[in-house]
């Protein structure tokens, strides 16, 4: 038996989007966890624990395509009472994503964007008030493949 | 290693099991992508298509070539002068005896009339320009005409889009007429009516042309693509576009 | 130069929040995908965006390669008097750029 013979070690999924797609680009390093992120969050609070509620992260559930994804973050306080937010994904090569401080121009603590996830993965959208405490809102999504990459 | 490849296909596509014809109704790309996505169309100030439309629109009144002059030195005002236009293309040309893309009457305008050379194929300046054109159609019918001067390259283009192709052995009409609807990965299969280019696709991170999605087509059925304005291309431009007539232009739309 | 869409009211109230739609032309190459011959592609984004209204700061931002190429940035400004609404932001090469328009309060 030659070696071209040989059934290749792929799994059937994967075979089958590789051979769809025209080329593929690999990412370079490993993806981010959960754990980074907790030091991450930790650095940013010191030892303040950190609230559930008052942040609302709006991101779908289910994603067609991970390279643009929209996210709206809305904290519930009066503008002017909001000091920072930050936006991590646990699941990216890095896990920082957005780092925002709110000035005394600001309308109105609300922000949306599009951001890229590299992979179904969990969101922390962390907001810190005025007053000190530190609110967060998290969501957990799934980035589907799509079939026909370039 | 191909019998492999294609059999895994088949399966995906759901061959052999449950055919599922399409309904006749016709569906824009629009109709099949996420409500985050047809959003992001929706919304003039936040679809980054319009990031290239404004180059096409500052380009529009910018004198290129030693005749000096611009496509509104002729043409005044885009959004009079080109309203259904691009609804009407590929259309005809009795100079070359051949249909012409609305990218390709541009560059045609470009270099024979304002003497200046052709702008890059796929470059950010003829997809403005293109978009900005577009754009003046948007929401019109796509009306491609099928008289007789166009009927064999209408035929040809049609017999394209039947014919399988590439390694895995598909062709346009078995994913796009026949399991359009249906899902491939983590995809809705479209029914592929070019009624919105140029587009701004998520997977593409920027603005491109149909010959740029026939190439992926091309490319992900692992077939040779044909080259940019061969009589491939032109024939199965205009039939695509012909498929969509009724189906309004999107121009500039959004997709995954 | 970069392109930049600043979509805001032309005309707001002393007082009343407004939204603004801020679009820039940028591939915000993350730095963490190979071409096709395997080389890296290296990082190339813009990491810093800044908008004041009135000389006032709206926000400061820092962004990461997980902001979409041809970032969008929706966000909500107040006035008390006419001026412009600026939008600055510098990528990794250093470049800075500055893009306003006018705001008029009445």
């Amino acid at each position: 038996m030659t070696a071209s013979t040989t059934p290749l070690p792929l799994a059937r999924r994967r075979f089958v989007l590789t051979a769809l797609a025209g080329t593929t680009l690999p990412t370079l390093g490993a993806r981010a966890n959960p754990r980074q992120v907790a030091d991450l969050i930790r650095a940013v609070t010191g030892a303040t624990p950190v609230q559930t509620g008052k942040v609302t992260l709006d991101l779908p559930v289910l994603v067609e395509n991970g390279n643009a994804v929209a996210m709206t973050i809305t904290i519930d306080a009066p503008a002017g009472s909001v000091r920072a937010l930050h936006v991590f994904a646990d699941g990216n090569p890095l896990p920082e994503v957005l780092r925002l401080r709110f000035g005394p121009a600001s309308g109105a603590p609300r922000l949306s964007t599009r951001i890229r996830l590299a992979d179904s993965q969990t969101v922390t959208a962390l907001a810190e008030l005025a007053d000190g405490t530190f609110w967060q809102d998290r969501v957990e999504l799934l980035v589907t493949l799509a079939a026909c990459l370039e | 290693m191909i019998g492999r490849a294609t059999l895994a296909v088949a399966m995906l596509l759901g061959f052999g099991t449950d055919i599922v014809l399409a309904t006749d109704a016709k569906r824009s790309g629009y109709d099949d992508a996420s409500a985050e996505t047809r959003a992001m169309q929706d919304d003039d100030a936040a679809n980054p298509a319009f990031l290239w439309v404004a180059q096409g629109e500052s380009l529009w009144s910018t004198p290129a070539g030693p005749s000096a002059r611009s496509c509104a030195s002729c043409h005044q005002d885009a959004r009079i002068s080109m309203r259904g236009v691009a609804a009407r293309h590929p259309k005809f040309d009795p100079t070359l005896g051949r249909p012409i893309s609305l990218e390709a009457r541009i560059q045609q305008c470009r270099t024979e009339r304002q003497g200046a050379p052709a702008l890059p194929p796929e470059g950010d300046s003829i997809l403005g320009l293109t978009a900005y054109v577009g754009l003046q159609s948007r929401g019109m019918p796509m009306a491609v005409a099928d008289d007789p001067p166009v009927r064999p390259f209408l035929d040809a283009g049609q017999r394209l889009f039947e014919t399988r192709m590439g390694q895995l052995n598909l062709s346009c009409a078995q994913c796009h007429d026949r399991l359009a609807g249906q899902r491939l990965a983590g995809s809705t299969i479209p029914q592929a009516h070019p009624n919105g280019y140029p587009l701004y696709r998520l997977e593409w991170q920027g603005m491109g042309s149909l010959y740029r999605r026939l190439r992926n087509c091309l490319t992900g059925v692992r077939a040779e693509p044909f080259p940019p304005d061969s009589p491939e291309v032109v024939a199965l431009s205009l039939y695509l576009a012909w498929r969509a007539n009724g189906l309004k232009v999107e121009t500039p739309a959004v997709r995954p | 130069m970069v392109r930049v869409l600043i979509n805001a009211p032309k005309q707001v109230r002393a007082g009343q929040a407004f939204e603004v739609k801020l679009l820039i032309n940028h591939p915000m190459e993350s730095g963490q995908r190979r071409d096709t011959f395997g080389q890296a592609i290296p990082r190339e984004i813009i990491h810093s965006i800044t908008c004041t209204l009135g000389g006032q700061e709206v926000f400061q931002a820092d962004l990461f390669p997980a902001i979409s190429a041809n970032p969008f940035l929706a966000f909500w400004a107040v006035a008390t008097q006419s001026g412009d609404l600026t939008i600055r932001f510098t990528d990794d090469q250093g470049t800075t750029q500055t893009d306003s328009v006018a705001i008029a309060v009445v």
